[in-house]
């Protein structure tokens, strides 16, 4: 997968919030193989520079650090945190959500298009956070985002794909542009289904942190990722209604 | 053997009660003027709640935190061992089935068992898990009790007084900063806790109701005369500030979703500090010369207190001792 100019191997993305313990994060993204991480700035840490340590634990683990907008409701908030992320992460790159519901967590679509142009113009390169919605999807890319990051459920949900007609639909419109499902993944099969329909990478945060084992999840997850992705790329069979048996009847032996 | 403790708040205090009872020489400073808000131990919870902190923690937590409620028992009055409560609104009940398959030495009990143990929490929840072998504390009071044991065994407390200005008795210093080591514990972080005390007429619990909450858990412990201790947020910042508006809101719907007449209640302080922690969250013994540092007892101070200072006295009486949470650097345990 190539987003923004960079090549990246991994197909998992994980968030970095509510983990046991730094420690146990850190041993997670190890075990995930994922090569991107998200930080939220705004409310891990006040949205100020006091959450230095963690930053500086996160860095040390050697991934990409992709920081977030989480908890933001207006344009005017997603992109005052995303600037203050770029000095803080020393990235151009910033995952942006705008939160239009409290309840859903469901984005805002009107002002996630105008804070995806905003921070485009101003040099950086958003991975938006929005709804299965195509006339959405065709407004980002117009607002100059490369790749997309659909929702498969509300944030934290881990109600898995709840409209896979509409990430289908999304997947063969969009042929070129990497989408991302973000979001409401809840187990490895999730993963696995996202992969199989085409999604070029998964984003997932609640499912592995709270997880009773966070590094076995992780691990867990890192096996279905890859497996979606084989099964993707070996053309599966089509489903049909009748029964096909796999062993041919003709010329079995009638005994009566 | 003469021993100097450095900070007087629950890590130091503990200790320093270990060691005198030990027969050491204790002397304790600290450069706060008295036992306050600098002071991290000042904003404590005080529940004494092992087996619930297993949700999240690990497990040394659970099995140290086991000798805390006899360790406190023989050493101040009012330990009160009424177990605690764990609740979930209606909407999170399959927090609550989460919480009761990753801890242990609970027991579910239904509306009706609830009423009996708090009748204030009468028709609020349909279910609840009680662990009954948990207990509280005041810290604020329990602080005190330990300042005057060791008043009585002559143990001298010097607020006001930093290491550089203290000519150092002892021929071992122990190290019990807490944040403020961070000059010499590179790998110490500060999660930020806010914590409210609410004063709310005619509502009465007889033990913690510890309220499921997504992003964090949410504790009420009764104080007495209508105080609650409402507690506490956990944030990745190192910031000793104010609390925060979020944080007030997300204490206060907490309390309000256990009763609604904690809407009523009075708000009597707010209070906001860093907790020290390493990156496993857990508490490390670290001897630096003739310095042993006792640091990262994190959410977990009064829980941990009385197992690090075992620990602590066990590695001064004979020093080739290696206490469990004793090492260099705990980034080679977490890595390997």
């Amino acid at each position: 997968m190539q987003v923004y100019g960079v090549d990246i191997g991994s197909r998992l993305l994980l968030g970095t919030a509510q983990y046991p313990s730094p420690a146990i994060l850190g041993d997670a993204v190890r075990a995930s193989g994922a090569e991107i991480v998200t930080v939220s700035l705004r409310r891990e840490s006040g949205g100020n520079q006091h959450g230095q340590a963690f930053w500086n634990l996160i860095r040390d683990m050697g991934v990409r650090v992709l920081p977030n907008t989480a908890g933001c409701h207006s344009v005017k908030e997603a992109v005052t945190t995303a600037q203050m992320a770029r000095e803080v992460f020393d990235t151009s790159w910033i995952k942006l959500e705008v939160i239009g519901d409290n309840d859903t967590l469901c984005p805002n679509v009107l002002d996630l298009v105008q804070a995806a142009r905003l921070l485009s113009d101003d040099g950086f390169d958003v991975f938006p956070y929005t709804t299965d919605d195509l006339v959405v999807a065709e407004r980002l890319l117009e607002a100059g985002c490369r790749v997309l990051m659909p929702w498969g459920a509300p944030i934290g949900t881990g109600l898995g794909l709840n409209n896979v007609y509409g990430l289908r639909s999304m997947r063969a419109h969009f042929p070129d542009v990497p989408l991302i499902v973000d979001a409401g993944i809840g187990l490895p099969s999730h993963a696995a289904h996202a992969m199989e329909l085409g999604f070029d990478a998964v984003l997932l945060n609640t499912a592995v942190a709270k997880a009773g084992d966070p590094v076995m999840m992780a691990s867990a997850f890192a096996k279905a990722v890859e497996a979606g992705t084989l099964a993707r790329s070996a053309d599966p069979m089509e489903a049909r209604d009748m029964a096909s048996p796999s062993t041919p009847v003709l010329g079995k032996a009638s005994l009566g | 053997m003469n021993v100097t403790v450095v900070g007087a708040g629950v890590a130091g205090l503990t200790i320093a009660t270990e060691l005198n009872r030990r027969g050491c020489k204790v002397d304790v400073i600290d450069r706060a003027p008295g036992f306050g808000r600098d002071t991290c131990s000042w904003y404590a919870g005080g529940m004494l709640a092992p087996w619930c902190e297993g949700d999240t923690a690990e497990e040394p937590v659970v099995r140290l935190g086991q000798e805390a409620i006899g360790w406190w028992r023989q050493h101040v009055p009012d330990v009160i061992e009424n177990g605690s409560l764990v609740v979930a609104p209606s909407r999170d009940a399959g927090e609550l089935a989460r919480f009761a398959r990753r801890t242990e030495a609970h027991r579910t009990i239904d509306a009706e068992q609830l009423a009996e143990l708090e009748p204030d929490l009468q028709g609020r929840f349909r279910q609840a898990l009680f662990f009954d072998a948990e207990a509280h504390i005041d810290p604020r009071k329990a602080i005190a009790a330990l300042r005057e044991n060791l008043a009585a065994s002559d143990v001298a407390i010097a607020y006001n007084t930093s290491l550089e200005s203290h000519a150092v008795s002892g021929s071992i210093v122990v190290d019990t900063r807490g944040f403020a080591a961070r000059d010499v514990l590179k790998d110490l972080r500060g999660v930020k806790g806010e914590m409210l005390v609410l004063k709310a007429e005619g509502i009465e619990f007889s033990r913690p109701i510890r309220l499921l909450h997504p992003r964090w858990p949410v504790y009420l412990v009764p104080r007495g005369n209508g105080h609650f201790m409402v507690g506490a947020t956990q944030i990745e910042a190192e910031d000793r500030g104010r609390i925060t508006a979020r944080g007030m809101v997300d204490l206060l719907n907490a309390a309000y979703a256990v009763h609604p007449a904690f809407a009523e209640a009075e708000i009597v302080e707010t209070g906001a500090d860093v907790r020290p922690a390493f990156p496993d969250n857990l508490p490390r013994l670290r001897w630096h010369g003739r310095t042993l540092h006792v640091n990262g007892l994190f959410r977990h101070g009064f829980l941990l207190a009385p197992a690090c200072a075992r620990m602590a006295a066990d590695a001064i009486a004979s020093p080739g001792h290696k206490p469990e949470l004793m090492d260099e650097d705990h980034r080679e345990r977490s890595i390997a």
